[in-house]
């Protein structure tokens, strides 16, 4: 349990995915400009983040490690190099199925979510969750972990820029620095911020 | 052959990916640490971001519209496995050093960007020719952002030393900060605002206008 708790923190603080692996960038920009908005992101990104994670780390024991088919009569089978397409695949096709199920059964919440749900396939923070859960050799408990998270890392991180932002109109910036710029440098210092984190162990 | 060169040449400054689409940040800046791996990790973005828009471009006019967006995802995914295999068979020690950032090209939205925006539009040369563009408008910035933290926080350029470390009996202490993440979005900030003030025409207008009250107005 205490593991858990500690792959929790290590995955959503030291080493966030968008302040110390640059990972989900282009979106973490684009959609901070307002709060609201960004919260929304937030929550669809920890669900399908939530999902994906364990979901390909089921694809690729069962299907795509060294010697996993042999289930199938195939000992010798080592697929692991179609790992990247298959995982797009899930990521994509569950993405599709979720906007379907959300806009059946919960039309509240896929309101809300609406757009931000296709955007998430081309996150590279949800590819890139999957892709650190294949390279650190989690198991099944470790990922689903590790997929909250991360997610809910990279929401926190982007809910606060959202917050910084919007303060951050009223202030005179310089002109060349006018909003990409000035992001940047807030996102160094917010980095720097969630650094302080590292190190810590239950 | 002006179309040809504005293609290729536009977007190394005056419409970089980078500094002014906002694209293909996420899975670079991990990579700037040292200068060869960014190098290979340029090189090997540029070439998926040519081809890729060469073989969409090739069959722009048979791709079911609903279904484009999984289309171009699985060539530019085949093309990286391809890219992924490659360096692991002649360059094994770099790879892993990239890790996971040479699978998550695939999602570099630089490659699906110029893919849906240009090469479903244009020709297969002139789309090749875009992604060469793109790319490596993308490796200049990889690669100045990567040179500057080498050099201040390593002191050396390729692995070679060029300021003598204080760690090692010179007299250059090193700048551990440059190593850190936080480093790599400072650079690039002050790069962005290196590049607006040289083109103004780039810089962004703000969303709320501070009015500086004249004397002449107030009363």
């Amino acid at each position: 349990m205490e593991a858990y708790v500690n792959l929790f923190i290590q995955a959503a603080f030291v080493e966030n995915l968008a302040l110390a692996f640059f990972l989900g960038m282009c979106t973490f920009l684009a959609v901070s400009k307002r709060v609201e908005t960004a919260i929304g992101l937030g929550i669809a990104v920890v669900v399908v983040q939530a999902i994906t994670v364990p979901l390909n780390y089921l694809v690729y024991s069962v299907f795509l490690k060294d010697g996993a088919l042999a289930w199938a009569g195939l000992p010798d089978v080592d697929l692991s190099f179609l790992g990247l397409v298959s995982y797009i695949g899930v990521i994509a096709a569950l993405v599709q199925i979720l906007e379907m199920l959300l806009d059946r059964y919960f039309p509240a919440l896929y309101n809300a979510l609406g757009i931000f749900l296709p955007l998430i396939t081309v996150n590279c923070a949800i590819l890139g969750g999957t892709l650190f859960m294949v390279e650190r050799q989690y198991d099944f408990g470790q990922s689903v972990v590790y997929g909250i998270g991360s997610g809910a890392g990279w929401a926190i991180a982007l809910i606060a820029l959202a917050g910084i932002r919007e303060k951050l109109k009223y202030s005179d910036v310089p002109d060349g620095l006018q909003g990409l710029g000035i992001t940047f440098i807030i996102v160094g210092l917010m980095s720097l911020g969630f650094m302080g984190f590292s190190g810590i162990q239950l | 052959m002006a179309e040809t060169r504005k293609v290729l040449i536009d977007p190394l400054v005056d419409n970089n990916p980078v500094t002014l689409q906002v694209l293909g940040i996420c899975s670079a800046l991990a990579v700037t640490t040292s200068l060869m791996p960014a190098l290979i990790m340029c090189v090997a973005l540029t070439s998926v971001a040519a081809l890729s828009n060469a073989a969409i471009s090739s069959i722009r006019s048979r791709i079911p519209n609903n279904i484009r967006i999984i289309v171009q995802m699985t060539i530019i995914a085949s093309l990286v496995i391809v890219t992924d295999q490659l360096l692991r068979a002649y360059a094994f020690e770099t790879s892993k050093q990239l890790s996971v950032f040479v699978g998550l090209i695939i999602t570099n939205c630089i490659v699906l960007g110029r893919a849906e925006a240009f090469a479903m539009k244009n020709g297969v040369g002139l789309s090749f020719l875009d992604g060469l563009g793109n790319g490596l408008g993308y490796s200049v910035i990889l690669l100045i952002v990567a040179t500057v933290r080498e050099l201040f926080g390593a002191g050396s350029l390729f692995g070679f030393s060029v300021l003598p470390l204080t760690s090692n009996g010179g007299w250059y202490p090193a700048n551990g900060l440059m190593l850190l993440p936080p480093s790599a979005f400072f650079i690039i900030g002050l790069l962005i605002w290196a590049v607006r003030s040289w083109k103004k025409e780039q810089v962004e207008r703000a969303d709320y206008q501070i009015h500086e009250v004249h004397r002449t107005e107030v009363f």
